[in-house]
């Protein structure tokens, strides 16, 4: 559906959607301050907003600061956001049971989420479930997994009006406001003193329906522009501008591979906080009586040495062919599988990585020429 | 909707000792509703599950009209096959599959069939032996090269010896060490090209083993004036999903258990034999 017009919500109203959201039957997530980073935890009440708080944000640094401003969202995201609702860190896939014959029997775990509403999503984190859903869901091999929470899910984004320094989606195309038919059920823009509020689904109207609404004036409007406009300005890394899926192919033997190397620890934090990245492994969790055995997947890294293992080779033995492997498939082969870019722009793989390597300056480095025909 | 991760209960049928270190089972699905409607291709694999272990992919063996049953021959190299050797008939697995795509056998009629295979690596091309010599007039020449590091690694002599018996069928096989009654030739299998007889226009070749050897062996054939799309060659990588979302198996754009295992040289051409891929 089209998204709907956008109406003035006060701030001091905001109570009133999260009890209408949990009124609905939805756990509400919302983001906190905890452990010196924003994070989404259950959300009851608008005081644990992290009100007035800021980021700052560089290449292996991320802190955050207060102010006294009254905006609940006035910062750049925090190291996870949907992924990890979706698409869990570790999960029973299904459990086997041995009886005394030897008879096996298969019982799969497919969970049973409680509806979900997570207020505060930005859009770099739609684009981000997007590509996921490409992943899980739209192969010929449906994840059963992956769709029970995906179907219970029900997302109040946030236009991002203060961009952190590592983040970079004007250049990937998704961001910092969330466009008609990114996913969200509604879609709150902050000013100063309340929200311009949008439905864009059937559920989200319900929930606006809910909710003391007002007409929004022209300054209203010329805020929320401005305040695009001045996030999309904030913005300064760029992508190369040339065809960089083609480029990185032709430059899998160049010498930056070797030089990245040598600052990468291949620890994989990258991969941990990238809302798309995907790679999981399953394992095998027998219980102490023998009777029953967890098969379970957890979230896996391309920078692991198992990642590419074999019966006794290891295919990515050398950090430079982990890296190589990461931002070719990020950039280049996910085109190929997914028919998109890996990349969404949020940044969190420059704040996160504890050498500071910065994707979009590598990526420079590498495909500085126009790639032949 | 099916859900792709659950494994369904198989029994052990039979168990073949093949070597010191490779066993055949032979597998019926308990459930014999499903056992009538499972099909595999040669060249596809599944998921063998050992209770308590974990998964570990397979090739499939048998024939794909065979209907009763499922063989896969296991070479032990890790914690899964270790035990999977131990289990004896009777005893029950976990099946998921067949998962990928197999040999073109479609495509292979009427062709000649070229099979080369290098080290323990040749179960996957064994299938297609197997289908090509049980329907013998649907094709053309079958020429078989198949080297092993010592001539005690080679699995199934008689079977080679029984081949190379057959009309319209050359049988070449190699180690690089030889043992006291080896009937075969001494050296690396890609050396022996010279005394295949490749009619380049009217052969699809089949490859399973080391990735240089197969890498080598299709540059070869390429010279013989074969194209690159009926090279065919059957990729290993770590596969624990099989259906294309744990990301293990990725081989640049490929996953190698939904496009693969078995790919054309021209979609894999600018990736094989290369390091860190």
């Amino acid at each position: 559906m089209s998204v709907s017009k956008p109406r003035y919500f006060a701030r001091r109203d905001f109570q009133r959607l999260i009890d209408v959201l949990l009124d609905c039957g939805y756990q509400c997530l919302g983001p906190q301050e905890k452990d010196g980073a924003i994070q989404y935890l259950p959300l009851d009440q608008v005081a644990s907003l992290p009100q007035g708080y800021r980021d700052v944000q560089s290449p292996a640094r991320y802190q955050l600061q207060t102010t006294d401003s009254p905006r609940y969202f006035s910062w750049a995201n925090g190291p996870q956001a949907l992924k990890p609702l979706v698409f869990a860190p570790r999960e029973s896939l299904w459990h086997s049971k041995r009886d005394a014959d030897g008879r096996l029997q298969f019982v799969e775990t497919i969970p049973e989420p409680t509806p979900l509403a997570v207020i505060g999503v930005r859009s770099c984190d739609l684009a981000g479930l997007t590509i996921q859903d490409r992943v899980f869901l739209h192969g010929d091999k449906h994840d059963p997994y992956y769709a029970a929470r995906r179907e219970n899910l029900l997302l109040v984004a946030v236009n991002c009006s203060h961009p952190a320094e590592t983040c970079f989606c004007t250049a990937t195309g998704n961001g910092p406001v969330a466009e008609a038919g990114t996913g969200f059920d509604l879609l709150l823009t902050e000013l100063n003193d309340g929200y311009l509020l949008q439905a864009g689904s059937t559920r989200g109207e319900q929930v606006a329906a809910q909710l003391p609404l007002t007409d929004a004036n022209d300054q209203m409007h010329y805020e929320a522009g401005q305040q695009r406009l001045a996030a999309e300005q904030t913005m300064s890394r760029q992508l190369p501008a040339l065809n960089i899926k083609k480029s990185l192919l032709q430059h899998q033997e160049h010498p930056q591979w070797e030089a990245i190397a040598e600052r990468c620890l291949s620890c994989g934090n990258c991969t941990m906080v990238c809302p798309t990245c995907f790679c999981h492994a399953e394992q095998e969790q027998p219980q102490l009586d023998g009777e029953a055995s967890v098969h379970e997947r957890v979230w896996d890294s391309c920078f692991t040495v198992g990642h590419s293992y074999i019966h006794g080779m290891v295919f990515r033995q050398e950090t430079k062919h982990r890296y190589r492997q990461w931002l070719t498939h990020k950039f280049s082969t996910w085109h190929g599988q997914f028919d998109s870019s890996g990349c969404v722009g949020c940044g969190r793989c420059i704040s996160w990585c504890p050498a500071g390597i910065d994707v979009t300056e590598e990526l420079a480095v590498i495909c500085k020429e126009q790639p032949d025909a | 909707m099916l859900n792709p991760y659950l494994p369904r209960e198989a029994e052990i049928v039979e168990r073949i000792q093949e070597s010191a270190t490779i066993f055949t089972l032979r597998l019926r699905f308990t459930d014999p509703d499903h056992q009538a409607q499972y099909r595999f291709e040669p060249g596809q694999f599944n998921m063998v599950y050992l209770y308590g272990v974990g998964e570990v992919a397979i090739s499939i063996v048998s024939d794909p009209e065979d209907e009763s049953i499922c063989d896969h021959t296991i070479r032990i190299v890790g914690r899964v096959t270790r035990g999977l050797a131990k289990l004896q008939a009777g005893d029950r697995v976990g099946i998921r599959g067949p998962f990928g795509r197999g040999w073109p056998l479609q495509a292979a009629e009427g062709r000649d069939v070229l099979i080369v295979t290098g080290g323990l690596g040749c179960a996957p091309v064994v299938s297609v032996i197997n289908y090509v010599t049980q329907r013998r007039e649907r094709f053309g020449r079958l020429t078989i090269m198949q080297g092993v590091k010592h001539a005690d690694d080679l699995l199934w002599r008689e079977r080679y010896q029984h081949w190379s018996e057959m009309d319209n069928t050359q049988v070449i096989v190699a180690a690089d060490k030889a043992s006291r009654d080896w009937p075969w030739r001494i050296g690396r299998v890609v050396e022996l090209f010279d005394e295949a007889h490749i009619d380049a226009d009217k052969t699809i070749a089949m490859m399973c083993g080391p990735e240089k050897m197969m890498e080598v062996a299709a540059a070869r054939l390429l010279r013989e004036g074969m194209t690159a799309n009926m090279v065919y060659m059957s990729m290993e990588r770590n596969m624990q999903c099989a259906v294309g979302h744990c990301g293990h198996c990725q081989y640049g754009t490929h996953f190698v258990c939904k496009d693969g295992p078995v790919f054309s040289y021209n979609q894999i051409e600018s990736l094989i034999g290369k390091v860190g891929y």
